[in-house]
């Protein structure tokens, strides 16, 4: 039975149906919020996870990674964040209950009476503090800071990971050169984080929480921060082994445990296997059709969406049109994660664009 | 016993540094937040909705917090800690195995890791809130600096030790900057700075070396991400959490119904 629920669990852990679980999780809990923001379903949750969590325990490879002393902070990223996302989706619910049978939200209710800083706020503050305090000071006192073997630059440990809230970056390495996975995309997550007021330009949901008033913006936000960043942190963390190759929460970490390798270019798929004909040795012709690909996607997508979208978003009103392209810009950038993701895992596509004479691959 | 206590509260020296009396009635509520200088970071009054912790999650004012004790453990950790290749692991190993009950190191190390939680948290909680909204768009934009900074922060400190994990960490994460476009040496257009054979961008001047003053994660490293980690960072951020306070206040207060 253990067994079976172990070996369950690493096939149900792959990336790709790791992503595609997650990606649902987001879209049932969002379309049926009415009964995910229950009391109950959050504290079920909590239940079974922790009767996981104590099952799992025993188990010395999950346990060797979980006990991990810097792995502990990822075990708590992944409780608040579900207990938060849930707690800011219920209040959403009802307060668009709320207003559904026209009265205000609770904030807009609680919000015309005013307190005093002191004390009302001030205790909140010190009771805080304190309780932060002691549980720091337990936490330190219980568990000791590790440190490794001196540096060594000659030695390399395998696997070598970058410090956790970064594992999203590293887990795109599979996916993008370090151009785009390291450089390109967090330039692309800070300006985009920057420019969300000035893109989103709808009144309504300003200081309560809501669902119904901010269908977009909240899904898109679900989407970003747990699917793309917290989930990746997690699969990093826990899901990626030796040569970042993949290993289920129970497996072994096996050194030799390889992968292989298959991955062909779009120049191939098209030039070979297509027209059967040699790939041109020309880098600008033998690309063209990802060069012609992508033109595509960034440049005439967005005029083609630019009717349907520039109404359902800006009430088809002109004067936002330069925010309507910039946010296209960002969110294609952003959609391009997916695509190559899921080419990969269909028809183990390497690059869409692939010019490593210049280091130029996409 | 009170008679004692209202000589001392009558003395000029507690009048001077005291200038209310107990903070029970509004007036004297009034004064003990607008008379303090840290209280008067607050309104003497706040909407009772802002200050609900299933609203705020309290998570901005425990990322502030947990700078603080970042502040106070590292100034501490500072008096133990040399940053040179020959000294850096000697010390923090000393650390821990000279000090009994030491936890300086336990405490500065999880409450950065909490940190880079509570201040996700917190930008998630500001945007599900709709809280970025007109007028504080400028301090979602102040916020974002400081997301970035905090998460430079972690990074520089994590450098120190100086041991496998450290030293690895930093090398896959900085490894990508050899691939910046144009200004790293692994990176799509650098071949186009090259005159007559002769390239502009190599791996001895990119971006990544001026990162890590060398080709490798080396001793140049360790104190440019020392000085970052103790002195550049930590006052970039002090000035702009000082700007984000000012205008959460500015913009009316934590955001509410208009
Ligand atoms: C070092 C990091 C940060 C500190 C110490 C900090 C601190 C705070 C504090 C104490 C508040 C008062 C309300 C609350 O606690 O929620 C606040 C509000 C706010 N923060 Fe931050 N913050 C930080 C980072 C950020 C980030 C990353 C963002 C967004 C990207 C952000 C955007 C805002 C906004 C827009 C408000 C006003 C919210 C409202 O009025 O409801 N801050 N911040």
């Amino acid at each position: 039975m253990g067994d079976l629920i172990k070996n369950a669990v690493d096939w149900a852990t792959s990336p790709t149906l790791y992503f595609l679980e997650f990606t649902l999780a987001i879209v049932l809990v969002l379309r049926f919020r009415a009964f995910f923001t229950k009391k109950i379903v959050i504290t079920g949750f909590f239940v079974l996870a922790t009767a996981f969590f104590v099952f799992a325990f025993g188990d010395p490879n999950f346990n060797r990674i979980v006990t991990k002393p810097d792995n502990i902070p990822i075990v708590i990223l992944l409780a608040t964040v579900v207990y938060f996302s849930w707690l800011a989706l219920r209040r959403g619910y009802v307060n668009d209950e709320r207003v559904k049978q026209g009265l205000p939200t609770v904030e807009a209710e609680m919000g015309k009476q005013k307190v005093f800083t002191w004390p009302d706020l001030v205790y909140i503050e010190l009771i805080c503090l304190v309780l932060f305090t002691a549980a720091l000071i337990v936490w330190s006192i219980k568990i000791q800071a590790p440190i490794e073997e001196p540096a060594a630059s000659a030695r390399t440990p395998n696997p070598s990971k970058a410090p956790w809230y970064f594992l999203g970056l590293q887990e795109l390495l599979v996916y993008f050169d370090p151009w785009i996975a390291g450089v390109l995309l967090p330039s692309f997550i800070i300006v985009g984080l920057c420019a969300i007021p000035y893109i989103d330009i709808n009144p309504k949901g300003n200081g309560y929480y809501t669902f119904d008033e901010r269908k977009f913006a909240i899904s898109f936000f679900w989407v970003g921060f747990l699917l793309f960043w917290v989930s990746f942190v997690i699969l990093g963390t826990f899901l990626r082994g030796p040569n970042w190759s993949f290993f289920g929460p129970f497996e072994y970490w096996d050194l030799h445990k390889l992968e292989p390798m298959v991955n062909v270019d779009l120049a191939t798929y098209f030039w070979t296997g297509l027209l059967g004909q040699p790939r041109p040795v020309e880098p600008l012709v033998r690309e063209l059709p990802g060069i012609l690909g992508l033109l595509a996607y960034f440049l005439v997508l967005p005029k083609v969406l630019e009717k349907a979208l520039m109404k359902a978003l800006f009430d088809g009103n002109r004067a936002h049109l330069i925010r309507y392209h910039v946010m296209m810009q960002l969110l294609l950038w952003f959609g391009l994660i997916p695509i190559k993701m899921l080419l990969r895992w269909t028809v183990n596509l390497k690059y869409i664009i692939g010019i490593p004479e210049w280091f130029f691959n996409v | 016993m009170n008679k004692l206590f209202d000589y001392i509260k009558n003395t000029q020296i507690w009048r001077s540094i005291m200038r209310h009396g107990y903070p029970d009635t509004p007036r004297n509520r009034t004064l003990a937040v607008l008379s303090n200088f840290f209280l008067h970071l607050h309104p003497v009054k706040v909407r009772r909705s802002g200050i609900q912790l299933s609203y705020t999650w309290c998570m901005g004012g425990l990322t502030f917090f947990l700078f603080l004790i970042e502040t106070i453990t590292g100034l501490l950790l500072m008096f133990y800690y040399r940053p040179t290749a020959e000294l850096a692991y000697q010390d923090i190993f000393a650390l821990r195995e000279n000090v009994p009950l030491g936890i300086m190191r336990e405490l500065h190390r999880w409450s950065a890791h909490l940190m880079v939680i509570t201040v996700w948290l917190h930008m998630y909680r500001v945007f599900l809130t709709g809280s970025y909204k007109p007028p504080r768009e400028f301090n979602w934009n102040v916020g974002v600096i400081l997301l970035v900074l905090t998460l430079l922060l972690s990074f520089t400190g994590y450098l120190l030790p100086w041991d496998q994990l450290a030293v690895w960490a930093i090398t896959v994460g900085t490894n990508m900057a050899r691939a910046t476009p144009v200004l790293g040496h692994e990176g799509p257009g650098a071949a186009l700075l090259s005159f007559g054979g002769l390239d502009f961008i190599h791996a001895g001047d990119d971006v990544r070396f001026g990162l890590l003053a060398g080709r490798f994660v080396g001793e140049g490293a360790l104190l440019r991400f020392y000085v970052l980690h103790c002195v550049g960072i930590p006052l970039a951020a002090a000035t702009l959490m000082a700007i984000h306070f000012w205008r959460v206040r500015k913009d009316g207060g934590i955001s509410g119904p208009l």
